[in-house]
């Protein structure tokens, strides 16, 4: 126990950070919470001396936008699409990565160097992969396309509007999880293989010695012993994706979608955005406060499904 | 079944190509493993002793030479169709499995012809179980173990396939020293009682002596003897094999041969025949000498140490290799503690030189 007299001391060295943390964090979550429920609040009509009647006035409303329905269902479908590919993916180029001895270091930084990139400047080089560039001339048709077109050209196919102007839902949402999954990578091939590589070889001698085939080896032995990292790579996965915004701007811009259907993309994050830019901090917040409870929800069942399965 | 090494040589290179520093870990050994023998390959750390063993067991391929299990040449056969069962220095049972899962993860890699149902793999997971008397504790991890239970639940798998040859690295070097003692029965017993070709590698010399029908005296990759634990101990052919083995350790003396006399100092300590004048390493088990007042050996007397059935002599002599010369007595001898000086009489089969220039060991007769 420190002396009580030395206790002012103890509270002068913590009190940058709890500073901070009350200006940057405590009270934000506050004021988030007072405002989700002052019906209809908004900053400026504040300033103008309105005043606003307590209750879940906000909630109702957000629900009620089918923009709402729209940007959850978007986040959803990212979450669920992304986690489950990024990790299997991860999972099995980290096992590459880790059995290949020549050249393992420089993979490991061509793999990791999409973490190091900026997101947005990520996703115009995707936006350019995926558009179409420049027109025929006296006519509304794209000309070039793409290099994935390029590609899917060269082996025959039908070019595909992935992003611009006429594409289909179905087209931008491939776009994004290919995306998102291709963004989300380096970070998990890199916990992933600092685990594969904390595992004892004897495992694996012994393993051999029994003569495991190769499979057997990954599903019994590597993947439980992977499993703390796996946890949290998908807990984190499904937290980051709800959260999912920056990287729908890095290929459509600001609109959220394609030039003929804006915000047709938006998610829960670019919703809360929205209704900022507009002076509605209450639905704002509301909107902020369904998002946290989804994603407690979501990771109170994970924690519950993963418990049964690692082992520490 | 019979193992039989024939010129069996690993070399590891050296990490960076510059360098000429290459590890010669086991050089030119040569033996052939009787048929449901245990072998104790022994020597201080870093002799080659776990390389030999995983060259067996075909985890590591020999640089050169060959293996042959009965009269098939294995040397290029993979691990897991050597018929082999290994336990690891620090066992490597997969923490996330049972002990049960652990015993039955061998038998369920089976295929074809030798595929088990999975009543047969639980039974016979059970009779591995029973034989190393783990049985109760069939639904721990292996983290709810003790060092001595993991031990078994690990030999246990090794032999759950009914393996031809055994292979143990150093099991019983995490144990404490009473499960130690307890444990090395145990092994002796389960040898004993399947009749599997078993090798079992140690640096503790009371181990290998103690449970081995033959052990293999190794050094810096190279055999030194190879024999029944008593006849080398007894009869070892190095001055290295000779301070090995043996607790407490022989006491070691710089001397000379003269005119047919092995003097330590100028005292002339024993007679002897066939061995030409020349500067020699004396060898004297502590058990080969005893204190009497006509002895021919005198040392500067420290301090008697008894211990219940045998007492321990201490003395100094200045040609004593180590700080100290010990001579274990029966505690029922008296000895003058008062004395400044003891004189020991010598037992001539206790008693071994060694050339001073190559360490290996001179014979002679007594006169
Ligand atoms: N994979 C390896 N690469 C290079 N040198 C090795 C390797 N394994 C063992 N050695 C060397 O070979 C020698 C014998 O090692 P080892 O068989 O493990 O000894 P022991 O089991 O008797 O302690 C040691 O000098 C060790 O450093
Ligand atoms: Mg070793």
């Amino acid at each position: 126990m420190v002396d009580s007299k030395k206790h002012w001391k103890a509270w002068l060295y913590l009190s940058p950070a709890i500073i901070l943390l009350l200006v940057f964090t405590v009270w934000p979550i506050f004021n988030t919470l007072r405002m989700a429920f002052l019906n209809d609040y908004g900053n400026m009509a504040a300033i103008g001396g309105q005043t606003f009647g307590f209750g879940i006035q906000n909630f109702i409303k957000v629900i009620e936008y089918k923009e709402f329905l729209q940007c959850l269902q978007n986040t959803a479908l990212l979450c669920v699409a992304t986690v489950p590919i990024s990790t299997v993916l991860a999972l099995l180029i980290a096992v590459a990565l880790n059995s290949i001895k020549p050249l393992q270091k420089t993979l490991q930084t061509i793999f990791f160097l999409p973490y190091v990139t900026n997101s947005i400047a990520i996703g115009m080089v995707f936006a350019a992969m995926f558009n179409i560039v420049g027109l025929k001339q006296g006519s509304h048709m794209a000309d070039t396309w793409g290099i994935i077109n390029n590609v899917i050209q060269f082996f025959g196919g039908e070019p595909i509007n992935w992003i611009n102007a006429g594409s289909s839902y179905v087209a931008n949402m491939a776009v994004m999880i290919i995306y998102i999954v291709w963004n989300a990578l380096p970070f998990k091939i890199l916990i992933l293989l600092g685990g594969l590589q904390s595992i004892n070889k004897q495992y694996y001698d012994a393993a051999k010695v029994d003569g495991t085939p190769k499979r057997r080896v990954l599903t019994r032995i590597t993947i439980p012993l992977l499993s703390p990292m796996l946890a949290y790579v998908i807990i984190t996965g499904f937290i980051g994706g709800f959260k999912e915004y920056s990287s729908i701007i890095g290929i459509f811009g600001e609109k959220m979608g394609p030039a003929d259907d804006a915000g047709r993309l938006n998610t829960m994050v670019g919703f809360v955005y929205d209704a900022l830019e507009r002076d509605r901090q209450g639905r704002a917040s509301a909107a902020a406060l369904i998002l946290f409870a989804i994603i407690l929800i979501v990771t109170l069942i994970n924690n519950k499904v993963i418990k049964k399965r690692v082992h520490y | 079944m019979k193992v039989v090494l024939e010129n069996l040589t690993k070399i590891f290179p050296s990490r960076d190509k510059k360098s000429q520093n290459q590890v010669v870990a086991v050089s030119d050994f040569s033996f052939e493993i009787p048929d449901g023998q245990l072998v104790g390959l022994l020597g201080p750390s870093g002799c080659g002793k776990s390389t030999t063993l995983y060259m067996i067991s075909g985890l590591q391929k020999p640089t050169s030479g060959k293996i042959y299990f009965g009269d098939d040449d294995v040397t290029e056969l993979s691990t897991e169709n050597r018929g082999i069962g290994l336990v690891f220095q620090n066992y490597a049972l997969y923490p996330h499995m049972t002990v049960q899962q652990n015993i039955m993860f061998p038998l369920q890699n089976l295929t074809g012809k030798d595929k088990l149902s999975k009543q047969q793999m639980l039974d016979r997971a059970h009779e591995a179980a029973k034989l190393v008397q783990i049985d109760e504790l069939m639904d721990r991890k292996p983290s709810e173990l003790s060092g001595g239970q993991q031990q078994r639940v690990a030999i246990a798998r090794a032999l759950v396939k009914m393996p031809r040859v055994l292979l143990l690295d150093e099991p019983l070097s995490n144990l404490d020293a009473r499960l130690r003692l307890q444990t090395r029965e145990e092994i002796r017993r389960i040898q004993k009682e399947t009749g599997i070709t078993t090798v079992f590698v140690t640096h503790d010399q009371e181990e290998a002596m103690s449970i081995s029908d033959i052990i293999v005296v190794m050094k810096l990759g190279v055999v030194q003897q190879i024999g029944k634990p008593q006849s080398v101990y007894d009869d070892p052919a190095n001055l290295f094999v000779a301070k090995f083995l043996g607790t407490p350790p022989i006491n070691v003396l710089e001397g000379k041969v003269l005119d047919g006399k092995v003097y330590i100092g100028d005292q002339a300590v024993m007679s002897v025949s066939g061995v030409e004048d020349m500067d020699v390493y004396i060898g004297i088990r502590p058990e080969g000498i005893e204190p009497a007042p006509d002895g021919v050996f005198e040392c500067k007397l420290n301090n008697v140490e008894v211990m219940g059935r045998d007492a321990s002599v201490v003395s100094t002599h200045t040609a004593a290799l180590s700080p100290v010369i010990r001579a274990i007595i029966s505690s029922d001898i008296h000895v003058d503690t008062a004395s400044e000086t003891v004189k020991y009489n010598i037992k001539p089969h206790k008693f071994f030189l060694f050339s001073k220039e190559t360490e290996e060991r001179i014979y002679f007769e007594v006169k």
